[in-house]
């Protein structure tokens, strides 16, 4: 039990690691969020569901904390990114379209 | 009952969740039960976006496939992302597009922008009404109707049974 929830674990903080590589190797703003915000979703959820096998009197709190994460975890990444735009940060070279921008130009104020 | 539901609902998850954190002793439980019994008659008219929650079997089915879809979405977009990260050439194809849900309920809506952000490669930025902006990691198409069907219907078929 104890060796099944670490390998769990395991996985969960290999996850995260990825994440943070990713925050390094991504171009812009929003595609950083991509891996940094959102790469804890799953790598969190793992690295707390190891714990929760290798201890399991606290399942039921791990499944509770489990779904804040849920909760939370999009809501800020969706503020942070609406944020974002619209205080003018730009979108990277790479970037194929902008839809919003289209659509709300007003709303942006670039300087 | 449609006055009720709301209150009901409130109930029982303040109930579930007082249970989970304080275990399941008998003072434990006469607390939770009137405390939560409290709080839910004092919100029960504020909490309306509950009562678009509906209750039937077909439902509650569905809540379960939904739940199942979204981890295995959320699997294997993390994996896709991964390997997105990983390899050398870094192949991103990002941009923000637009798309349309049919979903109706305030409540549907928000869980399904909160599905599609918690999906690795998909990032909610704003929603105007019934449409989406996202950011997402690669675009493969232009048109509104391919990007909706790729991204908004996976979730948006189980969310319609249970939010209407």
């Amino acid at each position: 039990m104890q060796l099944i929830g670490a390998v769990i674990s395991l996985l969960g903080a290999i996850i995260i690691f990825i994440g943070a590589l990713g925050a390094f190797r991504m171009p812009d703003v929003y595609n950083r969020m991509q891996t940094g915000t959102k790469a804890t979703t799953l790598g969190s959820m793992l690295a707390f569901l190891g714990v929760g096998i290798a201890v399991p009197g606290w399942i039921g709190k791990i499944v509770l904390l489990v779904l804040f994460i849920i909760i939370t975890n999009p809501i800020s990444s969706h503020a942070l990114a609406r944020a974002a735009h619209y205080s003018g940060i730009k979108l990277t070279e790479k970037s194929v379209r902008d839809n919003l921008e289209e659509d709300y130009p007003d709303e942006v104020d670039n300087d | 009952m449609r006055k009720l539901k709301p209150g009901i609902i409130l109930f029982i998850i303040l109930f579930v969740l007082w249970i989970i954190l304080a275990g399941t002793d008998r003072d434990e439980l006469i607390i939770a039960g009137v405390s939560s019994l409290v709080i839910s008659l004092l919100f029960a008219s504020k909490a309306k976006a509950l009562g678009n929650i509906h209750l039937s079997p077909k439902a509650i089915c569905c809540a379960f496939m939904y739940l199942f879809v979204f981890l295995r979405e959320l699997v294997k977009s993390t994996i896709d992302v991964a390997g997105r990260v990983l390899s050398p050439r870094l192949p991103i194809n990002p941009g923000i597009v637009k798309v349309h849900t049919r979903l109706k309920s305030p409540l549907g809506r928000l869980i399904l922008a909160n599905s599609i952000t918690l999906t690795p490669g998909t990032m909610t930025v704003e929603t105007q009404g019934e449409y989406f902006y996202i950011h997402w990691i690669d675009i493969q198409t232009d048109d509104i109707e391919t990007t909706t069907k790729a991204i908004v219907s996976i979730f948006e078929e189980y969310l319609e049974v249970i939010f209407g």
